[in-house]
């Protein structure tokens, strides 16, 4: 079945977007949410299990502190009310990768409830309102074998890994984001961009997004445009919801894509099913999962295993007080430390640079050169390889000893480029990959000297040009130097050896 | 008198003294299971080999002056439902049979710790869902007063093998009654202590607000040596109390000299009636007289919300049961079957439940989820949690006029193999008695007080105390023991096992 995708910009003509956002966020604790096996990323299938996290008959759950204070601390930089008292709950359904077919979360009482982050879109400021946000355990994490689509369909068997059963998870739940229009497929980027931020300025997750550390799915509707003068509220319109939508680029795609696809759908007078998307990377969209009624049963109640959790308030002003300083405050400074122009800042910030330019200052570059190269060579390689940019494969201290090479005219910026190249391919440090690959700007000044004298006798007019006073003609004459030089020389020496030499 | 007559608190004695030793103490009762459990089948799983190398070191250990515990040495029976390292654990269960866990209980660790040899798992109502022990799915057990007669459930077995002599010792689980009623009905003594104070990690939860371990023994201060062993805070149950448990044999001795002085005693008006039988009310009332006798000030209490406690009881635990059971869905361990065809995980879990469960199993089941369905949750579930309320307020109330609560354990002595079987509240009413305490997590004891005229069958005497106060139900139960003994001039013997 194809879907009649009514354009992007057409959609905003009949509708309005309402967004919803669940973000899970697996932390980093080093043990699971209620037993002692280690929390760790990659380990040999099923190594990191016990009685508890298998759902043995008989085992029981144990709340790890840590989680819990992990949860406060998110609730508090989200700006949440902490629950005095709260309690795990049952959720009740049957998955051959739960242990014990219920999944140990939180219901009707979350650690964390109405807060809000606000977001910046193109100089314009959206509060997000915060629902909740409330502790769970992840599932086992199942894979098919066998049939084209690595989907439960068609395959010949399952395998499930319990690894990851247990492992501590905070979900945290916006509450309907409406009036963004036209860009709201911005605005959802923008929000899982800042939360991002957020846990790992918290520093209670690796949040990434591409190992399934942080997880968004993405609810949306579209509710016709009220007539004009027709005061009131709109109401929601049906919603999908689009699963484990894996990158910041993709949050953006799979709202675009699910907006022109909801239009298309309304405006051909069928109703939208409320059911389950699945996002595809390559292609940039959505198809159907599994219908979800809103009645979907759970059969919640309170975990009996488990004791209420009432922290003390004492303990919460405590962890008040070890949050990191606000993102819009934290963006304020930066800007004055850095000097950098609002469009400037915006961009870092849009791009997730914030803290990597910050690093790569920390290790001794200077603010401009460390957002050049976070903003152009960092972040066109990591959008050719379809990865964050942390995960680039580049450090802060690596950009910073690469900007000292330039520095010292050791390389130039081309040749820098050529590091990078190096450094992706884990050719060791920055000046061991100047030496290994020869990249080294030539100084010595009889080569360079006898490179300029071939260029001008190679390009006699260009030089009677600059002997005539035409100074700006000399780019033709580098470029045939940094050519015969295969671009190893300082493009600044060359340009005054010209000038020296055609005076 | 042979060694399996003697109580555990006399093994321990002898052991100390050097006339008996683990293994002769244990192959006497491995022994004694062989000549009486194929009538009796209190055992599901008899570890002769395990229990002789268990005693053996014991004995090792006793002879280089090391033994860890007073009943280091003592063998003991456990209930099904607590899971054994090496040693099938079943739950009375088809679902399960074959499962050996790759981990102890806490309680099973600290009977190991202390050296008691493990005869063997008991049986028991499927997932302790009964009070027959007829749902088990590997038989019924019978009582050894009469072998054609339920020995009580769900912990049938471990009463039953006391009862007859097979284990000086057991383990029971009592969720709404499962310790106390077997005790009243088979004539041994059986505690539920407060819930929390006996670790439950490693206990196949039934209903987990409900649960707790407790021990069954033929005299009270057996009890009270067993529930000290076990007791005691656990950091693998976050409900467990961290209060220490202690005191209890101190006030088993105390109370076995017989004076009751200054103990304010109430007996519980809704807990007598229409449906009780008269020879249990006539023992009942003669024990209540004893306690005047031995100095207690007795008085009538009323607790006007205990009417409710069986309904309440009766959507508390389904819902909970309903979600303990799911994880039993043929994934991971247990029973298996595979319908024929290409079937799919659901299909498996489906055919899997349908043939490992029993009918009672999966009648809960079905209560259990539509009480917590999506629109029912607060006429069912949320009401019930409410009456638990108001019941842990009864006992406030009685328990700020007096320090225990009495009443007949059970309504009926035993009644015949397949008498209620088809019928599941006549069923339920056994444990109308026994249900509250559940409810409302205190501590209580069955002792024996005696044979009901009619039929000669054991009645319980049921003793209540508040929260954490379990002593004092050690103390009373002892006073009432010790002078009914007396009475007696002997303790009560099971005549179908004395061949």
């Amino acid at each position: 079945m194809t879907d009649t995708l009514v354009p992007f910009e057409d959609v905003l003509k009949d509708f309005d977007p309402a967004l919803g956002l669940e973000v899970h966020v697996e932390l980093n604790t080093a043990t699971k949410m209620f037993c002692g096996c280690p929390n760790e990323f990659g380990a040999e299938p099923n190594s990191q299990v016990c009685p508890t996290c298998l759902g043995l008959p008989g085992a029981m759950p144990v709340v790890n502190g840590k989680a819990v204070e992990s949860a406060i601390r998110i609730g508090l930089a989200l700006n949440c009310t902490i629950a005095e008292w709260c309690r795990f709950a049952r959720k009740n359904y049957f998955y051959p990768d739960m242990p014990k077919n219920f999944q140990t979360s939180q219901y009707d009482e979350p650690i964390a409830f109405d807060g809000y982050l606000d977001v910046e879109v193109e100089g314009e400021t959206f509060r997000i309102e915060i629902e909740r946000a409330h502790m769970e355990e992840d599932t086992g994490k199942t894979t098919h074998i066998g049939g084209a689509t690595g989907r439960i369909h068609g395959a010949d068997h399952s395998l499930v890994d319990y690894n990851r059963a247990g492992i501590p998870l905070i979900e945290i739940v916006t509450k309907p984001i409406t009036g963004t229009g036209a860009k709201a497929p911005l605005v959802a980027r923008a929000y899982v961009a800042a939360l991002r931020e957020l846990i790992l300025a918290l520093g209670v997750s690796d949040a990434r997004m591409e190992q399934g550390s942080m997880r968004c799915d993405v609810n949306l509707s579209l509710a016709p445009k009220p007539s004009s003068g027709e005061p009131g509220e709109t109401k929601l319109g049906t919603r999908t919801e689009t699963k484990n939508v894996n990158s910041l680029r993709s949050v953006e795609r799979a709202v675009r894509f699910e907006m022109s696809r909801h239009a298309g759908v309304l405006l051909s007078g069928a109703k939208i099913l409320q059911e389950t998307r699945h996002f595809h990377e390559d292609t940039g969209t959505t198809s159907a999962g599994r219908e979800k009624s809103d009645a979907e049963d759970y059969r919640y109640f309170p975990e009996p295993d488990l004791v209420p959790i009432a922290p003390a308030r004492e303990w919460v002003e405590e962890l008040r007080g070890t949050l990191p300083e606000p993102p819009s405050e934290r963006r304020a400074r930066l800007q004055g430390e850095w000097g950098f122009s609002d469009l400037e800042m915006r961009d870092a910030a849009a791009a997730g640079a914030l803290s990597l330019i910050e690093e790569t200052v920390a290790a001794g570059a200077a603010p401009q050169a460390a957002r050049k190269w976070w903003l152009s060579e960092l972040a066109r390689r990591a959008n050719d390889t379809g990865v964050e940019l942390t995960d680039v494969g580049v450090t802060p201290a690596q950009v910073a000893e690469v900007q000292k090479l330039v520095e010292a005219g050791t390389v130039n910026d081309k040749l820098a480029r050529q590091v990078f190249e190096g450094l992706y391919a884990g050719e060791g440090s920055p000046a061991e990959i100047v030496a290994a690959r020869g990249l080294a700007v030539v100084s010595d000044e009889g080569a360079l000297s006898a490179a300029v004298d071939n260029a001008i006798a190679a390009n006699p007019d260009v030089a009677d040009k600059i002997r005539d006073g035409k100074v700006a003609a000399a780019g033709a004459l580098i470029g045939a130097v940094m050519k015969e030089m295969r671009g190893q020389a300082d493009a600044g020496r060359v340009r005054e050896l010209i000038l020296e030499k055609l005076a | 008198m042979s060694w399996i007559e003697k109580t555990a608190a006399e093994l321990a004695d002898a052991l100390a003294a050097g006339e008996t030793t683990s293994v002769e103490l244990t192959q006497a009762h491995l022994d004694r299971i062989g000549a009486v459990d194929g009538d009796v089948h209190a055992f599901l799983h008899v570890d002769t080999e395990g229990a002789l190398a268990q005693a053996q070191a014991s004995d090792e250990r006793r002879t280089a002056g090391a033994a860890k515990h007073a009943l280091d040495g003592v063998p003991i029976a456990v209930k099904d439902v607590l899971t054994t390292t090496g040693l099938p654990t079943t739950c009375g269960s088809k679902i399960l049979e074959g499962w050996i866990p790759p981990y102890d209980a806490t309680v099973v660790a600290r009977l190991k710790a202390a050296g008691l040899p493990i005869l063997g798992k008991t049986n028991m109502d499927e997932f302790a869902m009964g009070s027959s022990t007829e749902h088990s799915a590997y038989g019924p057990t019978r009582n050894p007063w009469d072998l054609d007669r339920i020995p009580g459930g769900s912990g049938g077995g471990s009463a039953a093998a006391v009862a007859a002599f097979e284990a000086p010792l057991a383990l029971g689980t009592d969720t709404g009654g499962s310790i106390r009623q077997p005790g009243a009905v088979t004539g041994t003594v059986g505690v539920k202590p407060t819930y929390g104070s006996v670790s439950r990690y490693g206990l196949v939860a039934l209903a987990n607000s409900l649960d707790q371990v407790g021990p069954v023994t033929r005299t009270v201060l057996d009890s009270a040596l067993l529930h000290e062993l076990i007791g005691g805070h656990d950091p693998l149950d976050s409900t467990s109390t961290t209060t220490p448990v202690t005191g209890l044999v101190e006030a088993a001795r105390q109370g076995a000299t017989g004076d009751l002085s200054g103990l304010k005693v109430g007996v519980i008006k809704e807990l007598a009636g229409d449906g009780w039988q008269a020879g249990v009310m006539q023992r009942f009332q003669e024990s209540v007289d004893l306690l005047t006798k031995l100095g207690a000030d007795v008085v009538e209490v009323s607790a006007p919300n205990f009417v409710h406690a069986m309904a309440a009881y009766y959507l508390i635990l389904p819902a909970e049961a309903s979600s303990n059971l799911a994880k039993f869905d043929a994934m991971r361990y247990g029973l298996r079957v595979t319908p024929d065809g290409d079937p799919s995980a659901e299909d498996v879990m489906k055919a899997t439940r349908d043939a490992g469960f029993g009918d009672e199993v999966k009648r809960r089941i079905i209560l259990g989820t539509y009480a917590l369905s999506s629109g029912y949750y607060d006429a069912y579930y949320g009401q019930a949690q409410k009456i638990r309320t108001l019941i842990i307020e009864d006992f406030n109330r009685a328990y700020a006029d007096v320090d225990v609560l009495v009443s007949p354990t059970a309504p009926t002595t035993a009644f015949k193999l397949g008498e209620k079987l088809d019928d599941p509240i006549a069923m339920y009413l056994n444990d109308l008695a026994t249900i509250p305490a559940n409810l409302a997590g205190v501590p209580g004891i069955s002792v024996p007080a005696g044979l009901a005229p009619e039929d000669g069958l054991p009645v319980g005497f049921q003793i209540l105390a508040p929260i954490l106060e379990d002593a004092r139900v050690y103390r009373v139960g002892a006073a009432l023991e010790s002078a009914l003994v007396q009475q007696w001039g002997g303790p009560l013997v099971a005549p179908e096992v004395r061949k």
